[in-house]
């Protein structure tokens, strides 16, 4: 075996396992990446090591272009991956938070940043050609790049990703490759012509990754300040959900897992229309019971009927019914209905409290969150609405958040179904809130609805005009089969998710 | 730095990183949480053996005399106290009545220790309907063809689901991974049992009832009892291995055997019996409780309160000229009772009649000797939370693991109508059935629970890593002698036949005499002998038990 320049072979092949470790690097950070940012790291992974290889492919197939001034085009080469690769993962999470089109710039960044690693490991063999012979050389470069792979893959879920982070990760392994182009300028300092130039472009390249490191938190909150696009004015995480307040210019916007409740620009549209079209149609309620809705906005267009004396709220999060009755930010919006000593605030389960309690009451609204999951559908079911028959009084009605007839069309009619199959006349209607869209509603009584021909003072939206084309379902919204959401199957569930997939998928 | 400095260092790095991953690992493994082995049926019962009980101190005229407590027991009792008869006790070896069907509760959930749901009962099960009709849980109707159950009763979706390949599928079909051969053997094993579901003896009865007395004698359909459930699959061409995993799930579930020690007859039984309708829900849907059939127990319990005498073993039972004596003894006051009755009804496991039953026949006792029994331990996990969920099918009410000798596990707190639940109680089950039972049961008896709890958690910690973290107690109860085996050639043989036969005065009447364990069974064996008695002391009654004239 010829040891011409032991020194430079040596660093050669080092840097042979530096880029290996740090090409599996970027591979492994936009996967990770993918996976945190668009679930589902099975397919993430498998697609983005499949471009990778590919595109390492393409690299190696390319490499033959590259005649002349091998190892100056080398060190470019390692620059660019530096830049690319480290960049790679603060630059995909802003333009995730900002930009949208992240799949395309997520495998146009695997791409390139494959083609380049993969013209990085034939130049250094044409470059230790002359060192080795052939089966040797081959030996060696692959050995040392089959090593660096297996260095950084073990690395990275121990150290990396949980320690540094993922931008931090490319960052640094970016800095890395840079070091390998800047070592290998100092190798070859005799034999580069224009090694100024070269130079500048090492230096930049580590002043900016550099500089990367320094600003990667930065960076980071950048992007995810941008995910919730408006200022956060207070988050809780409680023991039943996270509750994030939002603001944007005059609109204050609550979020309950992230689901949006409430925009208060429309709002109004949403409590009017499930409050007054049945209590109106009830002269005289006296005792109202609100289950769900512990943001009191419900309770705040109920307290505008005199005769009412007592509302009961019962919702599960006793910090969510907290916030309502004392944060001045809130309380703007709900008027201190929780604070009026008509309304009584009561935390519980209320499939339990219903089930635990003999009181009736003229009036019930029923303002659960969408059937989202099982434990969620059991409050759709119709062993449920049986139990909001036995509360309410003999004229009494009550009035039930149906989801989206537009959205989830069968979801809606099956609630309407359910309903009616407790032994209720139903009345189904639908308003448009604006943050929402199209927005469905149930009315259930024991004698027909009796529409209302006038309705409390300072209304803005509900009016016996409004009300009653609120009645009417064009097409694309009527009726259409669907069964009766029962406890042993759960069918609205199936139902909601199918439906609500469809709409995401559009 | 040379090469191989170079691989070395790479090596050591490695090494030391492992190393490091190891013991991170391993220092996070949380200590075992509380928990103890609850029940003393095997010392009690042990005593049985010794036969070491004072003499009784007392002596009492009771005209009918239930020994055990159990299901069997229970209807029997009920039974007797619909046809308004009342002169009877029930002598429980336990601290409590219910037999397999007990039950326990915590500050989290009431929770089952052995039956945990009850299938919609089918035509046959007179005895059954009426008793769910009498606790509310059939409304309407109870002879009705499809009866209306209260749906709070009704296991509420999502019902199962199984962990095969690292991901939880809907049902306990696996659905992802299974082959199109696998797919098309699954559907003709259930075009298979359709047929045997639909078919009637030469008698007019179903090939295969609920009771099992009500299933046609057809030679041809016995004789499946001499072959096991494997070789049946076989014989048909079913080789598929999902197949064959999913049917002796089904046998070690029900009967507490592998499906190659479990008779054919049994086999088909299990897929071909429960032809069960119910308005509003699907046939294969169940009827179930946070403490599972504990709360038919709770229920029989209230009505028969004043008759319940737990803690009480009999231990001397003779016939005399004009009563049969039973010895009781009461651990409590540690005196025995000697009690002299017209009747008595034996609804304890039969394996226990002889030793204290001394006169019986000694065919009958040698007959005895042909009845095995399965050894099962159930544990209770409280939990302070849920584990975390991975991909694929929700926690559902009977979650089961493919790669595992345990049965899987039922969340207790699945049948609770509140929505949001912080706290919850895992129900974990396993038949003992890879070693020969009295091994299995020396084996049940000798580990101990430290043992077992790290096995539990092992079993649970694949489809939740994190679930030994949120154990905050685990408990266990060992039935030694959980269920008869259905083994092939028993249930259809001689032994059974032959005990079958009604004696006059001391009846029989445990689901054992059935050939396997189900509610059904030890119901209406109870409500079966209660009748014979009320027929012997001349009590009119209606007949729970008369569908096509009992066996």
């Amino acid at each position: 075996m010829e040891w011409g320049a032991p020194s430079v072979t040596h660093a050669l092949l080092f840097s042979v396992f530096v880029i290996a470790s740090c090409g599996l690097t970027y591979e492994l950070v936009a996967g990770a990446l993918a996976s945190y940012l668009l679930g589902d790291s099975v397919t993430q992974f498998s697609t983005i090591i499949g471009t990778y290889l590919f595109a390492m492919g393409i690299g190696s197939w390319l490499s033959r272009y590259v005649v002349r001034g091998l190892i100056a085009r080398f060190i470019q080469i390692e620059l660019a991956v530096g830049i690319l690769g480290g960049f790679s993962a603060p630059a995909l999470f802003l333009i995730f938070a900002w930009a949208g089109a992240f799949r395309l710039a997520l495998y146009l960044v695997v791409l390139i940043v494959g083609v380049l690693v993969g013209l990085e490991i034939p130049l250094v063999m044409r470059i230790l050609k002359q060192q080795f012979a052939f089966k040797d050389l081959v030996s060696q470069v692959l050995t040392l790049d089959y090593l660096g792979a297996l260095a950084v893959s073990l690395l990275f879920p121990i150290l990396l990703a949980p320690h540094l982070g993922l931008s931090r990760t490319s960052l640094l392994f970016g800095l890395l490759n840079v070091l390998v182009a800047a070592w290998a300028l100092w190798l070859f300092r005799d034999q580069l012509p224009g090694q100024r130039w070269l130079r500048g472009q090492c230096i930049a390249a580590l002043l900016a990754l550099c500089a990367g490191l320094v600003a990667a938190d930065w960076l980071t909150t950048l992007a995810e300040d941008r995910l919730y696009a408006d200022e956060i004015l207070l988050t809780r995480t409680t023991p039943y959900q996270r509750i994030v307040v939002t603001r944007w210019k005059d609109d204050i916007r609550l979020f309950l897992n992230n689901n949006l409740q409430f925009s208060s620009r429309d709002e109004y549209r949403y409590h009017e229309a499930l409050v007054h079209p049945g209590l109106s149609a009830v002269p005289g309620a006296r005792r109202v019971l609100v289950l769900g809705g512990g943001d009191g906005l419900a309770v705040r267009e109920i307290l505008r009927y005199p005769t009412v004396e007592r509302i009961t709220l019962v919702d599960l999060d006793a910090e969510m019914t907290r916030l309502f009755a004392h944060h001045p930010l809130l309380t703007v919006l709900n008027d201190n209905a929780l604070s009026s000593p008509k309304a009584h605030v009561v935390n519980a389960d209320a499939f339990r409290w219903l089930e635990q309690n003999t009181e009736t009451f003229d009036f019930i609204v029923v303002d659960f969150p969408d059937p989202t999951n099982y434990s969620l559908g059991k409050l759709y079911s119709n062993v449920f609405y049986r139990l909001v028959e036995k509360h309410l009084a003999v004229n009494g009605v009550a009035v039930v958040q149906t989801t989206s007839p537009l959205y989830a069309r069968q979801s809606f009619w099956c609630i309407a179904r359910t309903i009616a199959s407790a032994g209720f006349n139903v009345t189904p209607y639908h308003a448009y809130v604006p943050a929402f869209g199209e927005w469905g509603f149930t009315l259930a009584s024991r004698q027909p609805w009796p529409a209302p021909d006038h309705y409390p003072e300072g209304l803005r939206f509900v009016t016996p005009a409004t009300v009653a084309a609120m009645l009417q379902f064009p097409p694309d919204m009527g009726p259409i089969d669907a069964e009766i959401n029962r406890l042993n199957t759960q069918i609205l569930v199936r139902y909601y998710e199918r439906e609500w997939h469809q709409v995401v998928q559009q | 730095m040379n090469r191989r400095q170079f691989l070395l260092t790479l090596g050591a790095a490695a090494t030391a990183g492992g190393a490091y991953a190891w013991q991170q690992d391993h220092g996070k493994t949380p200590p075992l949480p509380p928990g103890d082995i609850l029940g003393a049926s095997n010392t009690v019962g042990h005593r049985l053996r010794r036969m070491q009980f004072p003499e009784p101190s007392a002596t009492e005229k009771t005209p009918v005399i239930i020994v055990g407590g159990g299901i069997a027991g229970l209807s029997a009792g009920w039974k007797l106290q619909r046809a308004g008869f009342h002169d009877f006790v029930i002598l429980e070896l336990e601290s409590e009545v219910g037999g397999n069907a007990r039950s326990g509760q915590n500050a989290i959930t009431a929770y089952p220790w052995g039956a945990h749901y009850l299938p919609f009962p089918t035509q046959e099960s007179r005895a059954v309907r009426e008793l769910l009709a009498d606790f509310g849980v059939l409304q309407g109707d109870p002879y009705a063809v499809e009866p209306v159950y209260d749906p709070r009763y009704i296991n509420f979706a999502p019902q199962e689901r199984l962990y095969a390949n690292g991901l939880w599928h809907d049902g306990l079909w696996p659905q992802v991974g299974v082959r199109q051969r696998d797919l098309e053997q699954y559907r003709r094993f259930q075009e298979l049992m359709g047929e045997f579901q639909r078919q009637r003896g030469a008698d007019g009865r179903k090939a295969f009832a609920i009771p099992i007395d009500f299933s046609a004698r057809d030679p041809d359909l016995l004789a499946l009892d001499r072959l096991s459930m494997r070789d049946f699959l076989l014989q048909h061409g079913l080789d598929s291995e999902p197949l064959h995993w999913y049917v002796n799930y089904a046998c070690r579930d029900d009967y507490g055997c592998r499906y190659d020690q479990t008779s054919a007859w049994m086999g088909v039984h299990y897929f071909a019996s429960r032809d069960a309708q119910a308005r509003d829900a699907a046939s294969d849907d169940v009827l179930t409780w946070p403490e599972g059939n504990g709360w038919l127990v709770k229920r029989l319990r209230e009505r028969l309160e004043p008759h319940l005498c737990p803690n009480a073993i009999a231990w001397r039972l003779s016939e005399l000229d004009r009563a049969i004596l039973v010895d009781t003894w009461h651990a409590r006051e540690n005196r025995s009772i000697r009690r002299l009755a017209r009747l008595v009804i034996w609804a304890a496991p039969l394996f226990q009649a002889p030793r204290v039953f001394r006169e019986l026949a000694a065919a009958r006792t040698t007959a005895i000797a042909e009845f095995q029994y399965a050894p099962w331990l159930v544990a209770n996990l409280s939990l302070r939370g849920f584990p975390q969920e991975r991909r694929g099918a929700p926690l559902s009410w009977d979650n089961v693991l493919y790669d595992s000798d345990a049965l899987g596990y039922v969340v207790a707190t699945h049948q609770q109508l509140a929505v949001h639940q912080e706290q919850t109680v895992f129900t974990w089950y396993h038949a003992l059935c890879d070693a020969p039972p009295d091994q299995a049961r020396r084996q049940l008896l000798e580990t101990p629970w430290r043992v077992w709890a790290e096995k539990i958690l092992r079993d649970l910690s694949r489809p939740h890593p994190d679930l030994r973290a949120l154990v905050t107690r685990l408990d266990l109860v060992r039935w030694g002698h959980a269920m008869v085996r259905p083994r092939p050639g028993f249930v259809w043989g001689e032994a059974r036949q032959l005990l079958l036969q009604p004696q006059e005065r001391v009846l029989f009447a445990h689901a054992d005499l059935s050939g396997y364990s189900i509610f059904e069974e030890a119901n209406y064996r109870g409500v079966l002998a209660a009748e014979r008695a009320l027929t012997a002391l001349g009590i009119p009654f209606g007949s729970s038990c008369q569908v096509f004239g009992a066996g």
